[in-house]
């Protein structure tokens, strides 16, 4: 039976881990790397790296990060943001990521997708929307850490980049983001339900039952979370645990 | 011990290069390359495949001469060959994804699209998924049975000769995934991304 993924995400900024786990046996708190690390030995089933550094310039930084972490750690990599350009995506994968997470390239132009998804094939092809609710039962795709509205809704994008080629969608919701009170499941659930490709819930988690009601409640084939890893609240073996007794199958 | 991890230029095998790397060090002397006569000489050869079946078998063949050393080397040969997701896929006779396009022929068998009963099911099969192993084999020494492995993947192989199947994994249906015929090897799963187990598979295969 295929399991359910529990992905923590790391936000790196210039080459350092923004909000990092808080254990006393780490030497840096701020090395991405070394936090990656502990997270796959922790039995984390993938690991995502998104890269929060505002200027282009500092490409590389990410790069050389995704080389040092896929020698070390032997499950999925995914690494996300400032993904723009095919090149962008040639580097990445060189470096040993194995899948990309397509955020506002995506939404300015959908064919990016499909252009990425014939190049590199469906596999390694992420797309990251961000949602916010505009009204009832509607959502709509923002890009900009939320600022900026599109205008497009967020089911019909979805569609949209299942058309195109994305292998799985990575859906965020911008109204729970930071909060610590759960995924926004009724839009977890219409995304889930109107698309063949797997989803990601992320954006919300506070507790271990956010995670369990993005699993079961919305429908998703794994969740992302960052805050409730960062600080070491739960690790990652507890929250499988707890999904396991509450009938989650995951990969103990 | 000279282990060749076939680049044909088609997808992304940085994550073969980073395990196969890591399980090598100081015992195995491993090359990456598509250069034929490296390939000749090589005791083990490793068949990775990312994207479409197509777009793998369009790759191998564009390199000249290729296929026919690779044919030499495990059916004539029958030395180790290991094959890896498409690479896997690509011993059957025939692939139906993007358009139905001619294998390699080495097991005789077709690669189709998974069957998600309408929907019910979503793909790519993404994720961690038991593996069912169905005969003795020698690259799952020490490998329990129902170890989790991590698939990416919507074809499936179905080979004519059920008896070459070591491995079956429980989706919409029981999807083979993997195959084991005397020197030939396949895994539709990644070992490479499929923690201390996959590495152990690595290793097996390494000391074959």
């Amino acid at each position: 039976m295929l399991k359910n993924r529990i992905i923590p995400c790391l936000d790196v900024k210039n080459g350092r881990v923004v909000k990092g786990i808080n254990f006393v046996e780490l030497k840096d708190a701020g090395d991405p790397v070394e936090q990656a690390k502990i997270y796959s030995d922790g039995g984390a089933d993938e690991i995502c790296f998104l890269d929060i550094t505002a200027s282009n310039e500092n490409r590389e930084t990410i790069i050389d990060i995704v080389r040092k972490t896929a020698k070390e750690c032997f499950v999925p990599l995914t690494v996300g943001g400032g993904v723009r350009t095919i090149k962008n995506i040639t580097d990445l994968l060189l470096a040993g990521a194995d899948k990309v997470s397509i955020n506002t390239a995506a939404v300015k132009d959908v064919s990016f997708v499909k252009e990425a998804a014939k190049k590199f094939g469906s596999q390694c092809i992420v797309v990251a929307i961000d949602a916010k609710k505009v009204s009832n039962n509607k959502w709509e795709v923002f890009t900009h850490g939320g600022r900026n509205k599109t205008g497009i809704d967020a089911v019909d994008f979805a569609r949209q980049v299942e058309i195109n080629g994305a292998g799985e969608i990575l859906l965020t919701s911008m109204d729970k983001d930071g909060t610590k009170s759960g995924y926004d499941i009724e839009l977890l659930k219409v995304i889930t339900d109107s698309t063949n490709i797997p989803v990601i819930a992320s954006g919300g988690v506070g507790t271990l039952d956010h995670l369990y009601d993005g699993l079961v409640k919305g429908g998703a084939s794994a969740v992302l979370a960052a805050s409730i890893f960062h600080y070491g609240e739960y690790k990652i073996k507890e929250v499988k645990k707890y999904l396991n007794s509450k009938n989650v199958s995951v990969r103990l | 011990m000279n282990v060749t991890i076939v680049d044909y230029q088609s997808g992304n095998i940085s994550s073969v290069i980073n395990s196969f790397t890591e399980v090598a060090k100081g015992k195995v002397n491993l090359e990456v390359t598509s250069d034929i006569k490296k390939i000749k000489s090589s005791d083990k050869i490793v068949l990775p495949g990312q994207g479409s079946f197509k777009s793998c078998v369009d790759s191998l063949n564009k390199i000249n001469g290729l296929v026919d050393t690779l044919k030499d080397f495990a059916i004539i040969n029958k030395k180790p060959l290991l094959g890896i997701c498409v690479g896997l896929q690509m011993f059957a006779d025939v692939g139906y994804e993007e358009a139905e396009t001619k294998g390699l022929g080495w097991i005789a068998g077709k690669v189709s699209k998974i069957d998600n009963q309408n929907g019910k099911f979503k793909l790519p099969h993404i994720g961690w998924n038991e593996i069912e192993i169905k005969k003795e084999s020698k690259i799952f020494k020490d490998i329990k049975n129902n170890s989790h492995m991590y698939f990416v993947h919507s074809y499936e192989f179905v080979p004519e000769d059920k008896s070459v199947i070591s491995a079956k994994t429980n989706y919409s249906s029981k999807i083979v995934c993997a195959v084991e015929r005397e020197n030939l090897f396949g895994t539709q799963f990644h070992p490479e991304k499929s923690d201390k187990a996959g590495l152990k598979i690595i290793d097996n295969f390494m000391k074959l």
